[in-house]
C-alpha cells in the first residue's frame, strides 16, 4: 500500500486498483475544529480534480477534490455522524471516501509522504 | 510619530494635545506599524497569526471551539490594539459630536460610554462605534479597518477648533466572560464597581489606564486602553490568573455572532442606515425629535414607517454552516435578502447566520430558504441575540 499526496491537502492511500481518500493532519490544523462533512455516495463518477467532498470548520469552508479519476465505492459515513473525526484521525479513521481508480497513472504526478512534508514546511 | 497622550479622566494639565486639525488633505501622515504590541507575546503563546485590517494578528492558538466555550465560562484576553482610540477634545465638543452621530451625546454622563453610528449625508454608516465622556473631552473607540477615513470624516465635518486625536500610542485589551470581574479585582482594585457602560480611570503597573465595563462578545467584561509600552505586562498578569487564556479573532467574531452583534463591513456598510440595521436604540428621544444628524430626514422617516429591509437573526437547519453572500429567499424562491455573517456557533452547536430580508418577512418564525453555492438550507428567522447577553446592569 502506498500513500500520495496532493498539493491541495489531500492524500491517497492505494490498495491495488482501489484508493482511500482523506485529507492531511496540516489540512485539518489549518482549518480548526471540523464541524460538518459532506461525502461522495458509493456509485458517483469523479474526475481528478472535481469537487468530491465538504469539510466545513467553525470559521471557514473547503472542497475536497478527487485526485483521481473514478468511479466512488463508499463514502465515509463516520465523519459524517461526527465531524471531528476529522480533526482526531485525519490520515486514519477520518478518511472520506474510497475510489475505484481509473487510470492508476494518474498517480506518477503525486508527492510521496516526505516530498509533502518537506514541501507543507515551506508553506 | 505617537504622540503620548495621557489615557486617565480629563485632567487639563496632563492631557497631552495634538494638533488642531486643518481640515486641509494633509493632517499627519501615519506610517502604519504592520505588529501590534503584542505581536511577539501572541507568538510566545502560540497564536497563529494572519492580516487582519492591516495588522499582524492573533486568529487562534488552541481552538476557536476551546477559546470561544472558555471566554463564556471564563475569562478570555483579546487584543484590539487594531482598533482606532481617538480623543476629541475642545471648545463644546459635545454639539460638534451632535453633527455627525445620531445619538444624545449632550445627555451622556461623565464615565459613561454610548454605541453610537458615524453617518454619511444619506443616513448611512461609514462606522459604528463606543464614545465615552471624560469630562468635556471624548473617547472614541472605532472599527480598527476604518479608523484613517472616520478621523478624515472627522476633520472634514467637525468645526475647526476640534482636536482629534488618534491615540497610536495605546494599547487596548478586552477581558471578557463570567470571571473577567473577579480576575480583573484582584490586579486593579476598584473595577468591580464599574457597572456595563460606565468607565474610570485606573493605576497599574506605573502607568494610567482607562477602564471600561463593556466588550462585544454579550458577556460581563472590560475594555483596558494602556500605554503600548506596559500591555505586555498587564497580558502577562492576567493570563497568570488560571482563569484566563488569550483569545484569538476567530472566536471573538463567533461570540459577537452569537451575541447578535453587527460587525461593520459585513452586517454595516453605508449602503445599511441605522434603523435597517436595528440599531435605533443608538438614536435617543432628544435627537429624534430634533433631528440635526446626518441623514435625518432619511432616517426620521424610517423610523417613523419602518425602512424595506431589516437585519435578522437566522437559525439554520442542520450542521452546515451557511456564510456570508448566501441568498436569502422567500417561499417563491425568489432573492429577498442576504447573509451578512454566519458560521458554527459553538455554544449552540448548530449554525446561526444574520442578514437582511425584507421587513415585512422580518417576524420571527417566519421559514425561509437560504441558498449557498447552489444548495438550499431550510431556516427560520430567530429573535437575537441567539445567546443570552450577560452584561453587569446597575441594580443586578
Amino acid at each position: 500500500m502506498t500513500t500520495y499526496f496532493t498539493r491541495e491537502h489531500e492524500w491517497v492511500k492505494v490498495d491495488g486498483d482501489t484508493a482511500m481518500v482523506g485529507i492531511t493532519d496540516h489540512a485539518q490544523q489549518a482549518l480548526g475544529d471540523i464541524v460538518f462533512t459532506e461525502v461522495p455516495e458509493a456509485g458517483k463518477q469523479l474526475a481528478k480534480g472535481q469537487e468530491a467532498a465538504v469539510v466545513e470548520s467553525v470559521k471557514a469552508a473547503s472542497d475536497v477534490y478527487s485526485p483521481v479519476t473514478g468511479e466512488v465505492i463508499e463514502g465515509n459515513q463516520a465523519v459524517v455522524d461526527d465531524s471531528s473525526l476529522v480533526n482526531r484521525d485525519p490520515e486514519g479513521e477520518g478518511w472520506f471516501f474510497k475510489i475505484r481508480l481509473a487510470d492508476a497513472g494518474e498517480l506518477d504526478g503525486l508527492m510521496d509522504e516526505g516530498a509533502y512534508r518537506d514541501w507543507v514546511k515551506t508553506l | 510619530m505617537s504622540r503620548e497622550v495621557h489615557n486617565g479622566p480629563t485632567d487639563q494639565h496632563e492631557q497631552a494635545r495634538g494638533t488642531p486639525y486643518t481640515g486641509a488633505a494633509e493632517g499627519e501622515p501615519q506610517p502604519e506599524p504592520q505588529t501590534l504590541p503584542l505581536d511577539s507575546w501572541h507568538r510566545s503563546k502560540g497564536g497563529r497569526m494572519v492580516e487582519f485590517a492591516g495588522y499582524m494578528m492573533p486568529v487562534q492558538y488552541e481552538g476557536i471551539m476551546a477559546e470561544h466555550l472558555w471566554t463564556r465560562e471564563n475569562a478570555g484576553l483579546f487584543d484590539v490594539s487594531h482598533m482606532g482610540q481617538l480623543l476629541i477634545h475642545g471648545p463644546d465638543a459635545e454639539s460638534a459630536l451632535e453633527t455627525i452621530l445620531p445619538g444624545d451625546i449632550r445627555g451622556l454622563a461623565d464615565r459613561k460610554l454610548r454605541y453610537s453610528l458615524l453617518l454619511d449625508g444619506g443616513g448611512g454608516i461609514i462606522d459604528d462605534l463606543m464614545a465615552t465622556r471624560r469630562g468635556s473631552d471624548f473617547y472614541l473607540v472605532v472599527n480598527g479597518a476604518t479608523k484613517h477615513g472616520d478621523i478624515e470624516v472627522m476633520r472634514q465635518s467637525l468645526p475647526k477648533d476640534l482636536f482629534v486625536d488618534h491615540m497610536t500610542g495605546q494599547a487596548l485589551v478586552a477581558l471578557q466572560g463570567p470571571k473577567a470581574v473577579d480576575v480583573l479585582e484582584a490586579i486593579i482594585p476598584g473595577v468591580s464597581d464599574l457597572t456595563f457602560m460606565e468607565g474610570n480611570a485606573f493605576h497599574a503597573f506605573g502607568h494610567p489606564l482607562w477602564i471600561s465595563r463593556s466588550g462585544y462578545t454579550g458577556e460581563d467584561g472590560f475594555e483596558i486602553s494602556i500605554p503600548a509600552v506596559a500591555v505586555e505586562q498587564l497580558a502577562e498578569a492576567l493570563v497568570a490568573d488560571e482563569r484566563v487564556k488569550p483569545i484569538g479573532l476567530g472566536a471573538r467574531d463567533s461570540l459577537r455572532l452569537e451575541a447578535g452583534l453587527p460587525l461593520y463591513g459585513h452586517d454595516l456598510d453605508r449602503d445599511t442606515t441605522p434603523v435597517m440595521a436595528g440599531l435605533t436604540f443608538a438614536i435617543q428621544k432628544r435627537r429624534r425629535a430634533e433631528g440635526g444628524f446626518p441623514g435625518a430626514p432619511r432616517i426620521l422617516a424610517e423610523l417613523e414607517q419602518g425602512a424595506p429591509q431589516k437585519r435578522v437573526g437566522l437559525d439554520v437547519e442542520g450542521r452546515q454552516p451557511v456564510r456570508e453572500g448566501a441568498l436569502i429567499l422567500d417561499g417563491e424562491g425568489s432573492e429577498i435578502g442576504r447573509v451578512t455573517s454566519g458560521g458554527f456557533s459553538p455554544s449552540l452547536q448548530r449554525p446561526i447566520a444574520m442578514g437582511y430580508v425584507a421587513t415585512a418577512l422580518a417576524e420571527p418564525g417566519t421559514e425561509l430558504k437560504l441558498e449557498q453555492r447552489g444548495k438550499l438550507f431550510d431556516s427560520k428567522i430567530a429573535p437575537m441575540p441567539f445567546v443570552p447577553h450577560r452584561y453587569h446592569r446597575k441594580g443586578a
